[in-house]
This record gives structure tokens, C-alpha cells and sequence, in this order.
């Protein structure tokens, strides 16, 4: 099997023009803007784009954009979903199946413009809960509904194993928020300390609210395309060394390890693999991170710390601004936007930081590695990103 | 559960039976805890399934199981996600190791929130909600 290193650039990329509250637009109207800002983002004429991938109905956005395409991906497995476009959209493009993709995101996740009200758990009502599900039968009887309440079920455990303190789990957000703290687009900016988020309220032991993501609205979308004609576009090329993707399970509960994600460590494996590099060459990382404890298992499990390591290295500011390994730079889930599906989020800064355009810029970044979890510990997908030309 | 014939008429979530599902739903019933074990490599798994994850063998049974477990992790659900769970101090979520390996998750009764700790011991106690259905729940054991 021939390596994707260097096949592929991303020439587009884009998030919706706002970001964070966006009461009046659904999210099919956030896609086409995320989408069209791509588009112009590049200069690329429409009718080049021949594949599409989105985890909403790729032939509904294909069309309302005038698109009829050569290849189509509806991959849906959370937030990590647009990071596996990516790569999926890497290996068409490269075996010849069509040319040039777009990939979109969006989704009103705060306003939750369009969608019918959240009946589930929180709604009184018994008929949504009457579910012959995994989770119906055996976790929603418990007390437990979505990521707030299982997400981090595993953490206690990795806390005692590892000898990781509250204290490291806190200074994630407050690294994070160092980030945000230069990020205009940023939905929180404000400096914090561990204090902070030790003081600020319980959601789910040890989780206290300022260690959960925000909930927001937006998008992003990506136009990719053969790296051999990839200076034709208005930005520089930002080329694609590396990809990976795994699945674990769809029952948080009943992962393999709950203090380690094997899917994380498949899809990184694969993707360093791939890219010929190592975890030395990483100028930039982007681990995604729906709750605090994220980026502890991703440093880990992606190779940068050894197995217990990562709490204290964070708290020692190794990811902070200035630090030997600059993390989540745009300040995150936590901090700069999550609107359900936040790997889109990440990819896009990702290429800012390879481009020379983040508004928390990294100096001299020339590689980038961008982690995806989808669902809670579902799915993961990793990209290694470059801007540096191939040999 | 101090009144059980009351307990079916307030908002709580109720498991619905499927067939793969529904003998551990009736041994919860009798108060016996089982787990589907395959009849080709005697792996004991769970959640049920139709073939052995193991091994892929469709020659399963069910094998009652001793009840015995230790918390693998645990949270402490402060913000409530149903009314039936609302309460001052919250509740307790739990990932129960058994002895003979499933990891199952539940609540821990009998024991204040802040006394739990990763690694003690508990034992299957069952939650009877009415005639139909009985929670498998844990507490402090030996
Ligand atoms: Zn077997």
C-alpha cells in the first residue's frame, strides 16, 4: 500500500463567519457559509470541487451548492468524523477517484436553531427513556445522560494509577485559557487559575464546570486537493503527511482500558507511521478536548509523555505559551468554541498555526499534529500538516 | 426504595427487555446476578451479545456469577440529569469489576459519596422497583 504522505494539500480552509451564539441561522445555513468561505478562502472556482464529505447528508449540500460530485463520504462516528474526511478524502484523491473535496461542518449546538428541544434525559417525560439500547438498559437507569455524566468515568481510576493530581486535571483549562486569552473568536478569554477551576461548581466528581467544554454554534469547512496542483491557489499549500483512524467501542462504560484510549494510540501510530516523523518533529499539537482530562490521555497515548507523566507536564507549562510543546493553541473545547462536533475546530487550527495566521501565533510552526475523539472514546482520527514543500 | 409499589409512577428511567437481554432481567428479578458465558472458549462478557466476543462462537449460555467486585472508577454526579435522580448530594455512578472479570456499571448504595474510593470492595444488591423490573445496584462488601 503507497504511503498519502505528501499526496494531498489542503488549499481552503475556513470557519463560519461567526462563532459561539448564532441564534438565527440553522445549521444546513452555517454549513453553506462555513463552505462558501472556503471556497473564496482559496479562490477556487465551484465547479473543480468533485467529492464531498460532511456527516450531515452530503447530497443535500452538494446540490444547494451547485455541485454534482465524482465521490461522496458520510462518515459519522462524532467528532472526529471530519478528521477521518480527511483522510478519506486523501486516499480518493490519491487513488484517482476525484480531485478536489470539500469537507463541511456545522451545527447550531448552542441555539439548536431547527431541531426539535432536547427530550431526553432532562424531560420528565418516560417515553423518550424507554430505550432497549446499551445505554437505556444499562447506563440511563443509573443517573447518567451524555458526556457531562460518562465521559470521564475513567479518570478516578487513571488518577490513582498515574499518582495525577486535582490540581494537574485544573491546569489543562488553565493552560488552555492562557491560549484563548490572545483569541478574539475565543467564547471564554479571561485569564484563570487552578484555583479558579477547583472553586468553580461540581458538574460530575472530579469534573468541576470550568474542566467541561463550552456549548456554541459554528463551522468550518476544507477544501483539499492534489498536492501537484496545489500552488494554484490563493494561500500556501498546507500539505497532508499523515493520517490515522480507529474505533473502540460505543459504550464509554465498556472501553478496553478506561485510563487509556486504544483508539488514540492506532490512529497515531498510523499516522507517525505514515509521515515518516516522529514525536520530536511536532512543532504544534492540537489534542481535542471535550473535557480536561483529553489532552492528559492524548499526550500519553499519542507518545509525547510516558504513562503518567502528562498532568505534570501540562502544569509545568511545557503546553502553554512559550513551552517546549505548544497545545490547543486556540484555547479549545474548553475555551474557544464546541459547538458537538468540535475536530473540525481543531483541524482549523491546525492550518492556521502551519499557515502563519493563528491570532495566538507559534513561532516558526512547520508541523502540526491534530487528534480527534469521536463520541466519548468511540472513535479517534489523527493528521500530521505541513508547510514545508515536498523534496 | 422504601416504597416500591409508588417508585413505577415517578419519573424514572426503565430499562425495556429485549430478548438477548431479557433472562439477566429476570434473574435480577430473583435477585441472582448472570453474565453470558461462551460454551467454546468459557469467556464470561459482558454486555450480552449474540456471539462471543472472544471468539465468535454462538454456543452461549448465561452462568450465575458471584456478585462480588471492586469499583474500577467511579463519578459523582452532582449536576442531576433526571428529576428522579435530583438530591442534595447527588449520587453515585460506578464501573463494578466483577471477580470474574465484566466490568458492569451501576450505583453504589449504603455508603456516603465521599467515602468511596477506587478499588473497594461491593457486593450485587438488587433494587426492587416493582414486579416487572429489579435494578442491579452494588454496596460496600467483603
Ligand atoms: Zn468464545
Amino acid at each position: 500500500m503507497e504511503s498519502l504522505r505528501y499526496k494531498t494539500a489542503i488549499v481552503g480552509a475556513s470557519e463560519t463567519t461567526e462563532l459561539g451564539n448564532i441564534p438565527d441561522k440553522t445549521p444546513f445555513q452555517l454549513h453553506v457559509d462555513a463552505s462558501v468561505n472556503a471556497i473564496k478562502d482559496c479562490g477556487i472556482d465551484k465547479k473543480e470541487i468533485d467529492g464531498i464529505a460532511t456527516t450531515m447528508n452530503p447530497v443535500a449540500l452538494a446540490h444547494y451548492l451547485g455541485i454534482t460530485p465524482k465521490w461522496i463520504d458520510n462518515t459519522q462516528v462524532g467528532g472526529t468524523s471530519f478528521l477521518i474526511h480527511v483522510r478519506h478524502a486523501a486516499a480518493a484523491i490519491a487513488s484517482g477517484l476525484c480531485d478536489t473535496v470539500l469537507v463541511s461542518m456545522a451545527e447550531s449546538g448552542k441555539s439548536r436553531v431547527g431541531q426539535s428541544s432536547n427530550s431526553n434525559f432532562s424531560d420528565s417525560s418516560l417515553e423518550g427513556l424507554r430505550d432497549s439500547s446499551f445505554p437505556g438498559q444499562f447506563e440511563s437507569i443509573y443517573g447518567v445522560y451524555g458526556p457531562t455524566t460518562q465521559f470521564g468515568l475513567g479518570v478516578l481510576r487513571y488518577m490513582k494509577e498515574t499518582g495525577t493530581t486535582h490540581e494537574q486535571l485544573a491546569s489543562v483549562a488553565v493552560a488552555q485559557r492562557k491560549w484563548s486569552n490572545k483569541v478574539p473568536r475565543a467564547m471564554y478569554r479571561d485569564l484563570i487559575t487552578i484555583e479558579d477551576v477547583l472553586e468553580s461548581r461540581m458538574i460530575c466528581y472530579p469534573f468541576h464546570l470550568l474542566e467541561c467544554c463550552l456549548v456554541s454554534d459554528g463551522g468550518g469547512a476544507l477544501i483539499i486537493t492534489r498536492s501537484n496542483r496545489a500552488n494554484n491557489f490563493a494561500k500556501d499549500p498546507v500539505y497532508i503527511l499523515g493520517t490515522g483512524e480507529s474505533a473502540e467501542t460505543p459504550i464509554v462504560s465498556q472501553m478496553y482500558d478506561m485510563t487509556s484510549s486504544t483508539a488514540f494510540k492506532i490512529s497515531s501510530k498510523k499516522a507517525f507511521e505514515e509521515s515518516g516523523l516522529n514525536q520530536s518533529n511536532i512543532d504544534h499539537l492540537m489534542i481535542y478536548d471535550a473535557f480536561a482530562h483529553l489532552p492528559i490521555y492524548g499526550l500519553e497515548d499519542l507518545g509525547f509523555v510516558s504513562r503518567g507523566e502528562a498532568g505534570a507536564f501540562i502544569e509545568q507549562g511545557n503546553t502553554s505559551p512559550g513551552g517546549s510543546l505548544p497545545m490547543n493553541t486556540n484555547g479549545g473545547g474548553l475555551s474557544y468554541t464546541h459547538t458537538g462536533m468540535y475536530g473540525m475546530f481543531a483541524i482549523q487550527e491546525s492550518i492556521r498555526q502551519v499557515r502563519g495566521e493563528a491570532s495566538n501565533q507559534v513561532p516558526n510552526v512547520e508541523v502540526s499534529f491534530c487528534q480527534g475523539v469521536g463520541g466519548m472514546f468511540m472513535a479517534a482520527a489523527s493528521l500530521i500538516f505541513t508547510n514545508s514543500p515536498p523534496d | 426504595m422504601t416504597d416500591t409499589s409508588s417508585a413505577y409512577d415517578r419519573p424514572l428511567p426503565v430499562p425495556v427487555h429485549e430478548d438477548l437481554s431479557k433472562p439477566f432481567w429476570e434473574a435480577t428479578k430473583k435477585h441472582e446476578l448472570i453474565m453470558p458465558k461462551c460454551n467454546s472458549c468459557s469467556s464470561i462478557f459482558f454486555y450480552p451479545r449474540e456471539a462471543c466476543p472472544e471468539c465468535t462462537s454462538m454456543d452461549l449460555d448465561w452462568t450465575e456469577v458471584s456478585g462480588q467486585g471492586r469499583v474500577y472508577s467511579y463519578t459523582h454526579v452532582r449536576q442531576a440529569v433526571h428529576p428522579y435522580f435530583q438530591s442534595e448530594n447527588g449520587h453515585i455512578y460506578a464501573i463494578i469489576e466483577l471477580l470474574e472479570g465484566p466490568k458492569i456499571p451501576s450505583n453504589i448504595l449504603e455508603c456516603e459519596p465521599e467515602d468511596i474510593f477506587v478499588d473497594m470492595n461491593v457486593v450485587a444488591t438488587f433494587e426492587d422497583l416493582n414486579d416487572d423490573f429489579t435494578l442491579l445496584k452494588f454496596k460496600p462488601g467483603p
